[in-house]
């Protein structure tokens, strides 16, 4: 451990029992890439769930646009350990979306435009837990938050939450995604502190 | 362990140490309404190279710590060093660089890090150096570097700043210039009284007019925000610069 | 805040190799480019870092810290060349 530096605290990490382990609480919203923004127009935008035998379930932006929309307000936690509160959200429940699918598969990998991945398993789209969402607070989603459409699965580690989100693949085996590759966790519970591999 | 010192090879290739070292800070002075530099004594420090930078390390009292890049401004062989810092809107390490830290206080860095983004003595060519705002730090060592050696080399310095009381160094800029530094001064929101330009943003028209041209083949270094490295480079590299004559820093931000 | 570039790698490699990572010069395994790791687009994720290939963006190598543990995943490189 370094010299303690006389006078410095750093950004306020005031103890909340309401924090996962080894979490502070933050009002900004961070921004935290693994590369560049992409610049998605919603008429070319499309969500696509392929199972496992290669049938792809599609929806442009207007057809999600025509799909019960929820309101969501969650907190969410990033694994570079800055919580937030009460963020509200609107956005189509993966539910929704895998109403009419049929698989036999209990992992996925998720894609972004820009060529993001993350693995989620199956359990953990749905039930509740998982959102298509495009707005935050009230505003459509800022393209540097991962707009216009990201995945929201805010029970998990935020970098699951992918942005710029274009669909997801069933998977047999839960196969780790860009930053489960890398060293993160495969699951990512943050409650149980699950960061890194 | 690696020890300094000039290898034997046919490049002066800077040895690396990954070890924190505590310097203790000598004395501070305000540069800007957001800035300022500091002296800071590292036993052992042993000198860096004009462009080179440190990361300085900050630790809470319940062990927390946050590490940032900081260039040095300084080339001298001593064991002193300066930094200079910008205040960065809802920084984290930056507020306490320029508000909080007292002389006497210690400050962990590690370094001197970075071969590259380096000017040496030993080079002859004409250099044009172009900062923004804060991106003067590693260029400033560059220019106290050639003016100690005594180099010939033509130096120019195109210095973009918000206003004038927003740019660092400004009296040592003053007093350096020479015939081998020459300085042009863009100011892109306020210029000063008289100002023959209105205040305006760095251009392809600016770059054209008051920068050493490609077919002089000088060394560039660019260095501030991302925003303004990438422009000024892209248009550099437009106007007949090899890409690999240009060498950037980028601070991040805008 | 927007990407920066390779010369900030120089502190966290030096965690690993004796020499200056930033001057050492990289192949691409997408591209075949070949350019110093200073001039790589690198980005932030606290501190962890994604470091692309300025010719074609695909990722050459990330650095992800934890406690005790620096984990350098070097995949797009093909290849590094340095000057000793």
């Amino acid at each position: 451990m370094g010299i303690i530096s006389r006078g410095f605290s750093g950004r306020s990490r005031e103890h909340n029992p309401d924090l996962p382990p080894g979490q502070f609480l933050t009002t900004d919203f961070p921004v935290l890439s693994a590369g560049p923004t992409p610049r998605i127009d919603t008429a070319e935008w499309a969500f696509t769930i392929t199972d496992e035998s290669g049938l792809m379930h599609k929806w442009s932006w207007d057809e999600l646009m025509a799909l019960p929309i929820e309101d969501i307000a969650t907190d969410i936690h990033c694994v570079t350990r800055w919580s937030k509160f009460g963020t509200s959200w609107r956005g189509v429940s993966l539910d929704t979306l895998f109403a009419g699918i049929d698989t036999k598969y209990a992992y996925t990998m998720v894609y972004s435009y820009g060529g993001y991945t993350t693995n989620v398993p199956l359990a953990d789209l749905l039930g509740g837990k998982a959102w298509v969402a495009f707005e935050f607070d009230g505003q459509p989603l800022d393209p540097e938050h991962g707009g216009p459409a990201r995945l929201l699965v805010p029970h998990l580690y935020f970098w699951k939450s992918a942005k710029w989100v274009r669909g997801l693949e069933m998977r047999k085996s839960d196969d780790p995604g860009f930053w489960e590759q890398n060293g993160y966790n495969i699951y990512g519970d943050p409650w149980k502190e699950q960061r890194y591999s | 362990m690696a020890t300094r010192g000039k290898s034997s090879g046919t490049r002066d290739a800077p040895i690396v140490s990954a070890v924190w070292k505590v310097g203790v800070v000598a004395s501070t002075r305000t540069e800007t309404p957001t800035g300022r530099s500091i002296q800071i004594d590292v036993p052992g420090w042993g000198g860096n190279l004009a462009g080179q930078h440190v990361d300085v390390r900050l630790t809470a009292p319940d062990g927390y710590q946050a590490v940032r890049s900081y260039s040095i401004a300084t080339a001298s062989p001593s064991d002193r060093l300066e930094l200079a810092v910008d205040r960065v809107p809802d920084g984290e390490v930056s507020p306490y660089l320029v508000d909080d830290l007292l002389p006497g206080d210690e400050l962990e860095l590690r370094g001197p890090l970075g071969g590259w983004f380096v000017w040496r003595p030993e080079q002859t060519e004409p250099v044009q150096l172009i900062g923004g705002g804060s991106g003067i730090v590693p260029l400033m060592a560059m220019i106290r570097a050639h003016a100690a050696s005594g180099s010939t080399a033509r130096f120019h310095l195109l210095y973009s700043v918000r206003s004038a009381e927003d740019a660092f160094f400004t009296e040592e800029l003053a007093a350096l210039a020479s015939a081998s530094l020459t300085i042009t001064w863009v100011y892109t929101r306020v210029a000063p009284a008289g100002w023959p330009t209105p205040a305006g943003r760095v251009n392809r028209q600016t770059l054209e007019a008051s920068t050493i041209p490609a077919s002089e083949s000088p060394a560039v270094f660019v260095c501030g925000p991302t925003g303004f490295v990438e422009a000024v480079a892209d248009t550099l590299v437009a106007l007949g610069h090899t890409a690999a004559s240009v060498k950037t820093e980028r601070f991040g931000g805008k | 805040m927007s990407h920066i570039d390779g010369n900030a790698l120089a502190g966290p490699l030096s965690e690993v190799f004796s020499i200056d990572i930033t001057d050492a010069v990289g192949r691409c395994v997408s591209c075949g480019d070949e350019a110093e790791l200073a001039r790589a687009m690198v980005y932030l994720s606290g501190t962890d870092l994604v470091v692309r290939c300025s010719n074609c963006d695909d990722v050459l190598l990330t650095v992800v810290h934890s406690p005790g543990d620096l984990r350098l995943t070097l995949s797009g490189l093909a290849a590094l060349r340095v000057a000793v």
